[in-house]
């Protein structure tokens, strides 16, 4: 028989054996900074042995043999993920509406910031935008569950109000989980009774 | 009432919830965002091309062409991106947008994917996994790349 034949052989039985035991896969997972420097990890286990890639551009590779940890860089991960990353959709854009104390109306920097949200949803091609009601600490979670829901729902009314498709707005409350100003259980705050928009 | 039956209570009332929106919100976990070139979405057997816009659910399997290319958006704002000849599986997805608690699992059977992990993960480390045919990754409130080749 031929080397060649051989050779072919080989590469046959060798592709065979990587379908049915995906042997010879083989994946590479690379960290990328944070946007807003916070501290960040990815950990990439094969098996039963594990790397944890914890700073910029720590990388590994899972291929048969275990995982190998190496160092990326940004013109590597521009070439091998350019295309994945170019098609990342829009980072959420998030605004904060604060109301006059006893009333359901907008504080006059908050009717401005209302201006700064439509024009981030008519930015967007496909908006959907997510109104999400925050209360301060007093009263159980059940009530503050309620409270948030019914500022939430409030806010949304006044979107659709000014001429966002009701469909592209969803409305859900986070209570006192949540505040902006933490602060001990039953504590009144005026900085975390807030409607949070976040337009996607 | 005793603190830790209320607790109890709670804990209960959060795992129904997570059940049940996982249920209710089965018709709607992500949206295609951006879509370039082939692009296209099995759900349940049917294929159909992917439009920017589109609503995305549990179980959905996203695949683009030699040419395409995908951005998607969570509900929990996670950010999933692929670039050409790429198949990804949403497996497994389930919020809580009160709580933030939930789950959510994808494999990248081949090609390449960015991801910029959402309120999810934030919530709970580890609740956030990317399986490829031969490593799971964990997300702990990050943005990473990763590519797999079978």
């Amino acid at each position: 028989m031929s080397d060649r034949s051989h050779r072919v052989r080989r590469i046959g039985v060798l592709a065979l054996l990587c379908a049915v035991l995906g042997a010879c896969a083989s994946t590479t997972v690379v960290l990328l900074p944070e946007n807003d420097g916070r501290p960040t990890a990815v950990t990439v286990k094969q098996g039963d042995q594990e790397v944890v890639l914890d700073h910029p551009y720590a990388a590994a590779k899972a291929a048969p043999g275990g995982p190998r940890a190496y160092v990326s860089s940004a013109q590597d991960v521009a070439t091998q993920f350019g295309a994945a990353l170019a098609a990342q959709p829009a980072r959420a854009a998030t605004f904060t509406l604060y109301f006059i104390e006893g009333h359901d109306e907008f504080t006059d920097e908050s009717r401005r910031e209302v201006d700064r949200v439509l024009t981030e949803i008519a930015k967007r091609p496909v908006p959907d935008v997510l109104v999400v009601g925050h209360t301060d600490a007093v009263g159980t979670d059940a009530f503050n569950d309620a409270l948030g829901q019914q500022r939430a729902e409030a806010v949304r009314a006044a979107l659709i109000r000014l001429g966002v498709p009701a469909d592209d707005i969803h409305a859900i409350s986070r209570g006192k989980r949540a505040p902006a100003v933490p602060t001990a259980d039953g504590v009144a705050e005026p900085l975390n009774r807030r409607v949070v928009i976040i337009v996607r | 009432m005793h603190p830790s039956l209320i607790r109890g209570r709670h804990w209960l009332g959060v795992a129904l919830l997570l059940a049940l929106t996982a249920a209710a919100q089965a018709a709607e976990i992500g949206q295609v965002k951006v879509a370039r070139g082939h692009v296209v979405v099995e759900r349940q057997g049917k294929t159909q091309p992917a439009t920017v816009g589109a609503r995305l659910q549990a179980a959905d399997i996203v695949r683009t062409g030699t040419d395409g290319a995908v951005g998607i958006t969570m509900d929990d704002d996670s950010l999933l991106s692929a670039g050409p000849n790429s198949e990804l599986v949403l497996d497994r997805y389930a919020f809580d947008a009160t709580t933030n608690q939930g789950r959510f699992d994808t494999t990248l059977n081949k090609g390449t994917l960015s991801v910029i992990s959402g309120r999810i993960a934030k919530q709970a480390p580890g609740a956030m996994t990317v399986r490829t045919p031969n490593a799971i990754l964990g997300a702990r409130g990050t943005e990473f790349v990763v590519s797999a080749h079978e």
